[in-house]
């Protein structure tokens, strides 16, 4: 007897709807395995994690602010995947919108400028985000360069550029020597949502991405090319579709909102440039994206969900001694369980024999 | 030690794990497979290396358990992309993000301590040799297996009956099946080699390189090896010269940094990943006639019965 994969008639609704809740439980079994292998007990580790960061309200704000970026740059990311364009470089793209805009907060500081500062450094931000996006994109419809690639080693670049500015030129003067700048302007800060609390105005842009988002996917002749062009290029070539010029589209929304969502960060929850603003969101992004099924609604609550391992993990390393490496085992397992249930959605398996047919000739 | 030795001892330590980790690269896209996860299995084996190196006392038995972590890391994403015929490139960067995260787990554990770094060969008289003694007769054993390991790939990939079959299984995978050859056993094969090369790789920089682990030691030197096979036109040979390229690179850009030439040294860090993606551009112009890339690569196949 023999276990193969074949394909389904057609892809069950079923399974679709299903499969990221499948994916999740077996990440959760899985864990528990980890913790027992850590010599935790798995029960009470579980409830650090995923319950005890529910049941107070600061946790609860520290979601909506860790989402607010992994959100955000999933579902630009999202576009570029149903196109079938290949942007890993978020991380990148998202350092370099965190540094195009504190550049104008650098340069401002202490000055009397009003209260332009905010909203030009978001645009700064998402343009240069964009412009970044758009190096590999070029590369790619011009000359063919595997986008995988030059994404990927523009995030060392501009992990590099960040680093090499808050070193350098833009070190704060009474920093005593830390690799940071200087605190920003309020001008320059995006602003709470409640007094004293974490939340900020960046959740609220995010939602209004998720929404937009939603209407160009569902709504547009646009979202309608990216789809056709990503799940059936030949279509696509038939109907007249310009499929470069969909990679180039997607790239640069995708590195928008990851530049649009590095400045929020740094002007918002973090408040300086420093090296490490981002812990891996650009990549974590790219599980949001999967986990949601490349839908925008489903990235809103994918996004929640793995900001919640974020803050479950911090809390397990403080109370349990659980080193924080686990949150990133934890997203890599997660991440091939739902490509792996994916699957189930195009394919099932099934019990063959393999024991030895008398051969009939007639075929 | 004149500096001139000093520099090419350097580049050929900088540039074997990149010709380990793309040699076994190119077997595993030869057979039609993109591996993306490089990065996560060499980490992966850097972390496994260096304990097993730590705990055994032994180099050699620190670089098969690079080697076995590579392969169980491989294992894990044939399952997927060749059990269960998820898209490769999603399953790769899934390698990649779960072995940065077990690397950290498993070499919490060894971060701070050093070993003893792999021995260099000493021939009495030959090494002793000015200039050439050393580069050639004084080496880590590493380095030569490396170059037997592309010469090997070289002959079994144009010169065995098995290698071209391998070969076909990645230009055509669908005529490799009607022929009736196991396109996904030999492609299994094919994915286990490259994990145990890649962990191989992962291990050496603990093991020789720098003798003590730190976490995302590798640096993107995976990413790096997958462009090579791209550079390399997925040809062991050119992979050589690509690879020794890029060690050269890595090396100048350290010794100008050493030398304070007044260019910030973010920059010249900057310089091997804004190389790769010059090579790249200036490569996939060049071939606008054809890919030279296996034609079935990062394809899924599943067999029909």
């Amino acid at each position: 007897m023999q276990l193969v994969l074949e394909k389904r008639a057609e892809r069950s609704t079923t399974i679709a709807l299903i499969s990221p809740l499948i994916a999740i439980g077996l990440t959760i079994l899985t864990l528990c395995i980890v913790f027992t292998v850590l010599g935790k007990n798995p029960i009470a580790a579980l409830a650090v994690y995923f319950i005890d960061p529910l049941t107070d309200g600061y946790s609860l704000q520290e979601i909506a602010v860790k989402a607010t970026p992994l959100v955000m740059i999933a579902i630009g990311l999202s576009l570029c995947y149903l196109a079938n364009a290949w942007n890993i470089g978020a991380e990148g793209q998202f350092l370099i919108g965190a540094v195009a805009g504190s550049w104008l907060a650098v340069k401002t500081q202490g000055t009397d400028a009003g209260h332009w500062v905010l909203p030009a450094m978001l645009v700064l931000g998402a343009v240069a985000g964009a412009l970044y996006a758009l190096i590999p994109a070029i590369c790619k419809v011009r000359f063919g360069a595997s986008e995988i690639l030059t994404s990927l080693m523009l995030v060392y670049v501009a992990d590099l550029l960040l680093d090499y500015l808050v070193r350098g030129p833009w070190r704060d003067p009474q920093g005593f020597n830390f690799p940071t700048t200087a605190e920003f302007d309020p001008v320059a800060t995006v602003p709470t949502l409640i007094e004293g609390g974490r939340l900020h105005l960046g959740s609220i842009i995010a939602l209004l991405v998720v929404a937009a988002g939603a209407v160009l996917l569902g709504r547009t002749i646009k979202g309608f090319e990216i789809r056709v062009v990503g799940a059936a290029p030949r279509a696509a070539r038939f109907g007249g579709f310009n499929a470069n010029q969909l990679v180039l589209l997607t790239f640069a929304i995708s590195g928008a909102l990851a530049g649009l969502a590095g400045i929020i960060e740094v002007a918002g929850p973090v408040g300086h440039l420093q090296p490490g603003v981002s812990p891996g969101y650009g990549f974590t992004a790219i599980i949001v994206a999967f986990l949601g099924r490349l839908n925008p609604i489903g990235i809103l609550i994918a996004g929640l969900f793995l900001a919640l391992t974020f803050i479950g993990g911090e809390q397990a390393q403080i109370a349990m001694k659980i080193p924080l490496d686990v949150t990133k085992v934890f997203q890599g397992i997660l991440l091939f369980y739902v490509l792996a249930c994916d699957s189930l959605i195009l394919y099932r398996f099934r019990l063959i024999s393999t024991s030895p047919k008398v051969q009939s000739g007639a075929h | 030690m004149g500096l001139i030795e000093a520099i090419i001892l350097s580049v050929l330590a900088a540039s074997t794990p990149l010709l380990l980790a793309a040699t076994g690269e190119l077997v595993t896209e030869r057979s039609g497979v993109l591996n993306l996860g490089v990065e996560g299995m060499m980490i992966v084996g850097a972390a496994c290396g260096f304990g097993g190196a730590w705990l055994s006392g032994s180099i050699i038995v620190g670089a098969l358990c690079g080697m076995v972590a590579g392969i169980l890391m491989s294992l894990i994403f044939a399952l997927m992309a060749l059990g269960l015929a998820v898209n490769q490139v999603a399953t790769g960067l899934a390698l990649t993000i779960l072995g940065i995260g077990l690397s950290g787990l498993i070499g919490a554990g060894f971060v701070g301590e050093r070993i003893t770094p792999a021995p260099h060969l000493h021939i009495p008289g030959l090494s002793d040799i000015p200039l050439a003694g050393r580069i050639l007769f004084g080496e880590d054993g590493f380095i030569y297996l490396s170059i037997a390991l592309v010469v090997g790939v070289w002959w079994f990939l144009y010169r065995t009956r098995a290698g071209l079959i391998l070969r076909a299984c990645g230009d055509n995978h669908i005529s490799a099946h009607a022929l009736g050859y196991p396109v996904l056993r030999i492609r299994l094969y094919a994915v286990m080699f490259g994990g145990a090369c890649a962990g191989l790789a992962g291990a050496y920089l603990p093991l020789a390189y720098t003798p003590f682990f730190i976490p995302g030691m590798t640096a993107g030197r995976g990413w790096i090896a997958l462009a090579l096979t791209v550079f390399a036109s997925w040809r062991p040979a050119r992979l050589v010269v690509g690879a020794y390229l890029f060690g050269a690179v890595t090396i100048l850009q350290l010794h100008a940094q050493g030398a304070g030439i007044g260019i910030p040294s973010q920059f010249m860090s900057s310089l091997p990943y804004l190389a790769t993606i010059i090579v790249l551009v200036l490569l996939s112009r060049a071939r606008t006639g054809g890919s030279t890339a296996p034609a079935a690569l990062g394809t899924v196949f599943v067999p029909d019965r």
